[in-house]
């Protein structure tokens, strides 16, 4: 081989696995951060990702809500009026959560059937349902009739 | 009567901007200059009737007047003056109308700037943007019209959203949409260039500089979004990774490969068909950022008014302006090819290398926002998390902080690269030592972060060595303000990503705690009367060593007509740290509250960085270098004019 061809053909090799562990590396890092959007009545037949954050939403329930004393610790349930989901979570709630409104929580099931939210969103607008909410409330409609 | 005068002017508006689609342009065609003379006048008239009917939904505003539905749903009686005038880039239509007005004010720029053009080149380039506001302003009037009436007359407004009634709001969006719409006549050069069949340096030159100013809004109004979102927001971040945000970094992405790259196709003839891709690229992006944001299709945690009409026509529009040019792209390509060769070992290879960075970097960050999209299509709803942004940016952006120095270094046409990195030790070893100063000096600072402030040292040091061994003209001058920009962001945003301290806690009038040396005090909540909304008032001291520093504010807004209240943050600002407290909620009858409190260093520095790359783009349009070539130019139109007569 001429030296030209040589220098040649280790660029294109430097550049082939270049590409290859960039392709890996974002493969991966898409895996990772790729969260399921679950409702209430999908979670109740044990569909959901185990150990692993995934998002939830629907409806906060009329009169669930309950708040710690002397820590910042609420639990409420998330329903999408065909089944319920016991939400726990510690910190500050967005200013437009609210009992019957849309709301869309992130975090992962616990053994005990309760969902540890590690974050929890609700919309800047109020007349604004998520449209993920709105969706699975929609789906069990649906299921109901 | 004044909204449908209103309206009429926009229709008035759609006409002329149909005649400046077709009457240049047919001009052109025909090589008739009588018609190819109506362009400017025709683009003085659309923006003037597009500016009147802007000002009369400014007055309807100020006058209240309810009939509108528009300003019925984003105005109400107590709604301070200030924010009645802001009012009517609040939503949805009467954004879209200053999007158009933008945008020909714009064209009305191009047509009384356009010293460099002959008449040919103008008219097609005026019909190009005249073409575009022909598809936004149909857009607002079929099916977003600002001037719709209600009968009867509400008594009293909805009010606007309280998260709109604040200064960053007033500015945010004007400049978010100049940058915009700035785009647009970087895309219509190049369409036009290509319709031409031609794309000469003074053309290149031309477009750099629009290209320029376009890029300082769309950067300014990035800077003010992150900023307003920082202190309105109440949850203290930057930068979210959210769907609207990333429409509004997508064309600052793909703007600055456009500048990079520019810096060599106007210099010599070589990735010509490259710039013009770019230019159309980030206009495209421009649109489809709108219709992320319009169209509600993308889950966000900003809700604009969502309608899928209005998705699907802005959709029709991306795909005719987008599809158009890359068609006609596709047909003139034979004519862009390269006819200067490049020299590996030259400051053009690293400038190809930097925008082959950021368009990577533009297409990771719109995979991740439209993957969700492409998802639910298959029926499966996702999200894409913000680790995911973040980790592909940190490690695409890594090559771009380790190149930047070089290119710098590297001379145009040929040089030597080893030369050129064994002149660069210095400044490596230099950062190396600085960034080791850093981590022994700051707590719990992980990898990543150190590789950023290295990054950070780097490029600063580097820059500034460069800068003092070299001769000052205005294009290397603003080169270098936005290269310190790209330092001082790095070092902000490392330092606060990294080093900073969140709390959420619970405080009972009185309690006492200890963060960071710091000491907070919460004094507890009072009711306090304001302009047009009550709120409850929190008061903490923050002291250090027992010395007083600050007393915070922070404040529970609660609107009349809203039902939901408004967390209004309270910030000390600091030169290297932010201390930012905000009330969460009432947790118990003793005066309990939730309260967040934050310790952002250095957090100032990453908008200052910022500010810096707008400073070096608008600096650099006062290259002495260009206006000597530019006014070549004129004068040998001149010459070939007179000899013509």
């Amino acid at each position: 081989m001429t030296p030209t061809r040589k220098r040649r053909l280790i660029f294109i090799t430097l550049i082939t696995v270049g590409i290859a562990i960039a392709t890996a590396i974002f493969l991966t890092a898409f895996k990772e951060n790729i969260m399921f959007f679950k409702s209430p009545t999908e979670i109740s037949k044990g569909d959901f990702p185990q150990e692993r954050n995934f998002r939830i939403g629907g409806m906060v329930k009329d009169h669930s809500l309950q708040r710690s004393d002397d820590s910042l610790e609420v639990t409420f349930m998330i329903t999408d009026f065909a089944h319920d989901v016991k939400v726990s979570y510690e910190g500050i709630l967005p200013d437009l959560f609210r009992e019957g409104q849309g709301v869309v929580a992130i975090g992962q099931m616990t053994l005990s059937g309760i969902f540890k939210a590690e974050e929890v969103l609700a919309k800047h607008d109020e007349n604004y349902m998520p449209p993920e909410a709105a969706a699975a409330l929609e789906a069990a409609k649906e299921q109901k009739n | 009567m004044l909204a449908a005068i209103g309206q009429f002017n926009l229709i008035i508006a759609l006409m002329l901007s149909l005649l400046l689609a077709i009457i240049p342009m047919v001009g052109y065609a025909r090589n008739n200059t009588a018609l190819m003379h109506t362009g400017r006048p025709l683009a003085y008239a659309l923006f003037l009737a597009v500016l009147s009917s802007f000002l009369i939904l400014i007055t309807l505003f100020i006058q209240q007047d309810f009939s509108v539905t528009y300003v019925w749903q984003h105005s109400s009686l107590e709604l301070p003056l200030r924010y009645r005038i802001t009012a009517t880039w609040g939503a949805h239509e009467g954004s879209i109308l200053m999007w158009i007005t933008i945008q020909a004010l714009w064209i009305a720029a191009v047509a009384r700037f356009s010293g460099a053009l002959n008449l040919n080149q103008l008219s097609r380039v005026l019909s190009i943007l005249g073409l575009i506001s022909v598809g936004f302003i149909a857009f607002i009037l079929f099916t977003s019209n600002p001037f719709e009436r209600t009968f009867p007359a509400p008594l009293d407004g909805r009010d606007l959203n309280p998260l709109l009634q604040d200064f960053g709001m007033i500015v945010h969006p004007p400049l978010l949409y100049f940058g915009y719409v700035g785009l647009s006549v970087a895309f219509a050069l190049s369409v036009a260039a290509l319709i031409g069949g031609k794309i000469d340096e003074h053309w290149i030159r031309w477009s750099k500089k629009w290209t320029n100013m376009a890029w300082a809004f769309l950067t300014m109004g990035i800077i003010l979004g992150s900023w307003w979102a920082y202190y309105e927001l109440g949850w203290g971040g930057w930068w979210f990774w959210d769907p609207v945000e990333n429409a509004s970094f997508l064309p600052w992405l793909a703007g600055t490969a456009l500048i990079h790259v520019q810096a060599v196709s106007e210099r010599k003839n070589a990735f010509r068909g490259w710039t013009v891709l770019l230019a159309i690229t980030a206009f495209s992006l421009s649109v489809l950022g709108t219709f992320l944001v319009r169209s509600g299709s993308i889950t966000s945690v900003h809700s604009f008014a969502a309608d899928p009409t209005r998705g699907l026509f802005i959709l029709g529009l991306l795909a005719l302006f987008a599809g158009g040019a890359l068609i006609l792209f596709a047909l003139r390509a034979d004519k862009l090819r390269s006819t200067e060769a490049v020299n590996f070992n030259s400051k053009e290879t690293l400038l190809l290398a930097n925008s082959l960075i950021f368009i990577v970097a533009t297409f990771t960050v719109l995979l991740g926002t439209i993957f969700p999209m492409i998802f639910e299509a298959i029926g499966q709803k996702i999200s894409v998390g913000a680790p995911y942004f973040g980790l592909m940016f940190f490690l695409i952006m890594i090559p771009m902080a380790l190149l930047l120095p070089l290119a710098g270094q590297v001379h145009w046409q040929k040089d030597v690269f080893t030369v050129a990195c064994r002149s660069l030790w210095p400044y490596a070893s230099l950062s190396i030592i600085m960034t080791a100063l850093v981590w022994w000096s700051v707590d719990h600072i992980n990898v990543r972060g150190i590789v950023c402030i290295l990054g950070a040292f780097w490029v600063f040091t580097a820059t500034t060595g460069h800068f003092l061994k070299n001769k000052k003209t205005a294009g290397f001058i603003g080169m270098t303000i936005a290269h310190w920009g790209v330092a001082f962001f790095l070092f902000g945003m490392a330092m606060v990503e990294h080093t900073d301290t969140e709390k959420d806690v619970l405080l009972k009038p009185g309690q006492n705690i200890h963060l960071n040396g710091y000491d907070f005090e919460f004094k507890g909540v009072q009711w306090v009367n304001k302009e047009n909304y009550r709120a409850q008032q929190g008061q903490v001291l923050v002291s250090k060593n027992n010395q007083v520093i600050t007393t915070l504010k922070p404040q529970k807004r609660h609107y009349p007509k809203q039902q939901n209240p408004m967390t209004e943050a309270s910030i000390y600002p600091g030169f290297t740290k932010d201390i930012y407290v905000s009330l969460g909620e009432q947790i118990n009858n003793q005066g309990a509250w939730a309260v967040r409190i934050y310790i952002k260093p250095f957090i100032r520095w990453m908008w200052f960085g910022g500010i810096l790359m707008l400073l070096g783009a608008v600096v650099g349009l006062f290259s002495a270098r260009i206006k000597r070539l530019e006014q070549r130019q004129i004068n040998q139109m001149m010459k070939e004019e007179l000899n013509l007569l």
